[in-house]
């Protein structure tokens, strides 16, 4: 019934708009009962806006404003080194799995038999929830009990790292389950924009005698490269948010050394009893987060994405 | 004139050799992308089908050699240790999920026509107030959610973890649906304004429709969000309302916990978002292929 009425409206829609009283209706205000519509289709929105993003936001910023607060983690050496790690965290995770989703989205729109197939096993760590995801990775990563260290001395036969023993494996094992759990999300995103691409300009091109990766250079990378922005700026937030692959993979181990700041802050608040330098903690990446927050704002307007 | 065939064959055979190459290269590549997908799954069912209980049931093995459903079965008749109420658990998971789900697509859905389609306001205030939600990450408003949460009187609920769900889905819904809704003419429901229909028939008849592949994407994300959430389901919530995430998490630990059947029963958590991804492939395909994008 639905469908029919909006065909309906498309059949009408060519008999009335010539007919019109030459003001375009798109430019017409709204009348006053549909005001009334229109305010109440958006009121539940607004008020889960005010409620549970303006609120909590105002509610942390109170609650890390002591400025004592921020000494105290400047003193604080894990707070430091938690630093560190959250950018080598954030500026891998998402630096990686947008280059490689990118370059994934042209190989899935290959024309080949087998590539839904490809696609589906591929799209399946979306599918998969974090946590027992996560999970899976750490018995995956154990020590020589686990299934990588097993495949790795069955396949070439050398005793693998313990990896979840050394910062810096840790963290590495951390950032490869992040990048498998979300590659496929921002691929099928890339997979869409690039179908968003009228066929016809990739003919021209062909026509023209550009193919492969002058094609990419000139065609893909210019018409995508707004939806890149876009993307790699709001993952930049998700992952700088990202609480369960570090809290489950690694466990922060060893002793701590391979905490984020989201994870820290966590630590702060619950395993010490801390809640005030928790908030601060996360208050801390503001200098990071408000500038990708305005670019983002910024770039997803002049982009064309915007209607 | 023989060379000049000569030289058309060897650059044909030349062609056909790349092409050869490439066809090879393809097919490794996606050999390796799934292995590279499915390895940690491949982790999951290795060690459910481990017969043994009780301890860590992995040595290294990268195949059981006495394959068994046992843990499955244990997780099912709730036998299993810490799994004792792992179908009220679900229950508590399900719920969230679903709840989430709907209440992203119904009021995404209904600010987002609001705004683009019967043009209150401007759009970007819409989707400049979506953008700012992600500006502070949701895990690092846990405490004030807390506190905010007790104040409410909704401590220990599952409403509380629903609306931080919902709270946090229904951004990214408005942006995907401003989106989306930008390629619909709003000649559109100009014209059904003038046959005599309602906002509200405007926005069941027209908007509704018409946006399906949008919302089934919507719909998929909203579960999705609220599958993989722990934190605020283990920090929101106290042992009575516990859910599959927050179990999986808490006692990943504990060695001695039964890994086998904790495995089984990730197995089993891991099936509802699939089996809606397989149910509305057909919706989300169809929104990718409505530029006939075949490419």
């Amino acid at each position: 019934l639905g469908r029919n009425g909006a065909q309906e409206a498309l059949a009408g829609g060519a008999l009335v708009t010539p007919t019109g009283s030459g003001r375009p209706l798109g430019r017409r205000h709204l009348h006053r009962s549909d005001r009334k519509w229109a305010l109440a289709f958006v009121l539940p929105y607004a008020a889960l806006f005010l409620v549970f993003v303006l609120y909590p936001f105002g509610y942390a910023l109170w609650m890390g404003g002591d400025p004592a607060l921020y000494a105290q983690l400047i003193a604080d050496p894990l707070y430091l080194r938690t630093v560190v790690n959250t950018l080598v965290f954030v500026g891998l995770g998402v630096n990686v799995t947008m280059f490689i989703a990118l370059l994934l989205s042209g190989f899935f729109l290959r024309p080949r038999r087998w590539m839904k197939l490809v696609l589906a096993g591929f799209v399946l760590p979306w599918l998969v929830a974090a946590a027992p995801a996560c999970v899976s990775f750490h018995w995956m990563l154990i020590d020589q009990r686990g299934l990588v260290d097993g495949l790795l001395s069955a396949l070439f036969g050398i005793d693998g790292p313990l990896w979840l023993n050394d910062r810096w494996l840790a963290l590495g094992s951390n950032v490869i389950a992040y990048i498998w759990k979300w590659l496929p999300f921002w691929t099928l995103i890339f997979i869409a924009g690039r179908m968003m691409i009228a066929r016809d300009i990739y003919d021209a091109a062909a026509v023209d005698g550009a193919t492969g990766a002058r094609r990419f250079v000139h065609i893909t990378l210019p018409l995508l490269g707004n939806l890149y922005l876009i993307c790699t700026l709001l993952s930049t937030l998700w992952t700088l948010g990202d609480f369960t692959t570090v809290y489950l993979v690694s466990g922060g181990a060893p002793a701590l050394s391979s905490e984020v700041l989201a994870t820290l802050g966590f630590h702060y608040a619950f395993d010490t009893a801390r809640p005030a330098l928790g908030v601060a903690a996360a208050i801390s990446a503001l200098p990071v987060l408000v500038p990708v927050t305005i670019a983002l704002m910024r770039k997803f307007h002049t982009s064309g994405l915007q209607p | 004139m023989s060379i000049a065939m000569v030289s058309a064959r060897a650059v044909a055979r030349r062609y056909r050799l790349r092409r050869a190459m490439v066809e090879l290269a393809s097919a490794l590549l996606a050999i390796v992308l799934l292995i590279w997908s499915l390895l940690p799954v491949y982790n999951m069912l290795l060690i459910a089908l481990d017969p043994e209980e009780g301890e860590i049931e992995f040595d290294g093995n990268i195949w059981t050699p006495e394959p068994s459903l046992a843990s499955f079965r244990a997780v099912v008749t709730q036998e299993a240790r810490y799994l004792e109420d792992f179908w009220r658990q679900f229950g508590n998971s399900l719920e969230i999920g679903l709840a989430t789900m709907a209440l992203t697509v119904l009021i995404g859905s209904l600010a987002s026509f609001a705004v683009s389609r019967m043009r209150l306001g401007k759009g970007s205030l819409l989707t400049n107030a979506a953008l700012l939600t992600y500006a502070i990450p949701g895990s690092f408003l846990i405490v004030p959610y807390y506190r905010i949460m007790h104040a409410l009187g909704l401590s220990d609920t599952l409403s509380a973890v629903i609306l931080a769900q919902v709270a946090l889905a229904t951004p990214f819904a408005v942006l995907i649906l401003q989106l989306y809704g930008s390629l619909i003419p709003l000649e559109l429901d100009d014209a059904a304004r003038i046959d005599g229909a309602s906002p509200a028939q405007l926005y069941l008849r027209i908007y509704l429709p018409l946006m399906t592949p949008a919302l089934a994407v919507v719909a998929l994300y909203a579960l999705l969000l609220a599958w993989n959430d722990y934190l605020y389901q283990a920090v929101l919530l106290a042992v009575r309302n516990m859910t599959v995430s927050v179990l999986q998490g808490q006692i990943f630990l504990d060695a001695d916990a039964p890994w086998n059947a904790m495995m089984a029963a990730a197995i089993i958590y891991v099936l509802p978002p699939v089996a809606l991804a397989v149910a509305l492939r057909r919706y989300v395909v169809a929104s990718l292929a409505r530029d006939g994008g075949e490419a």
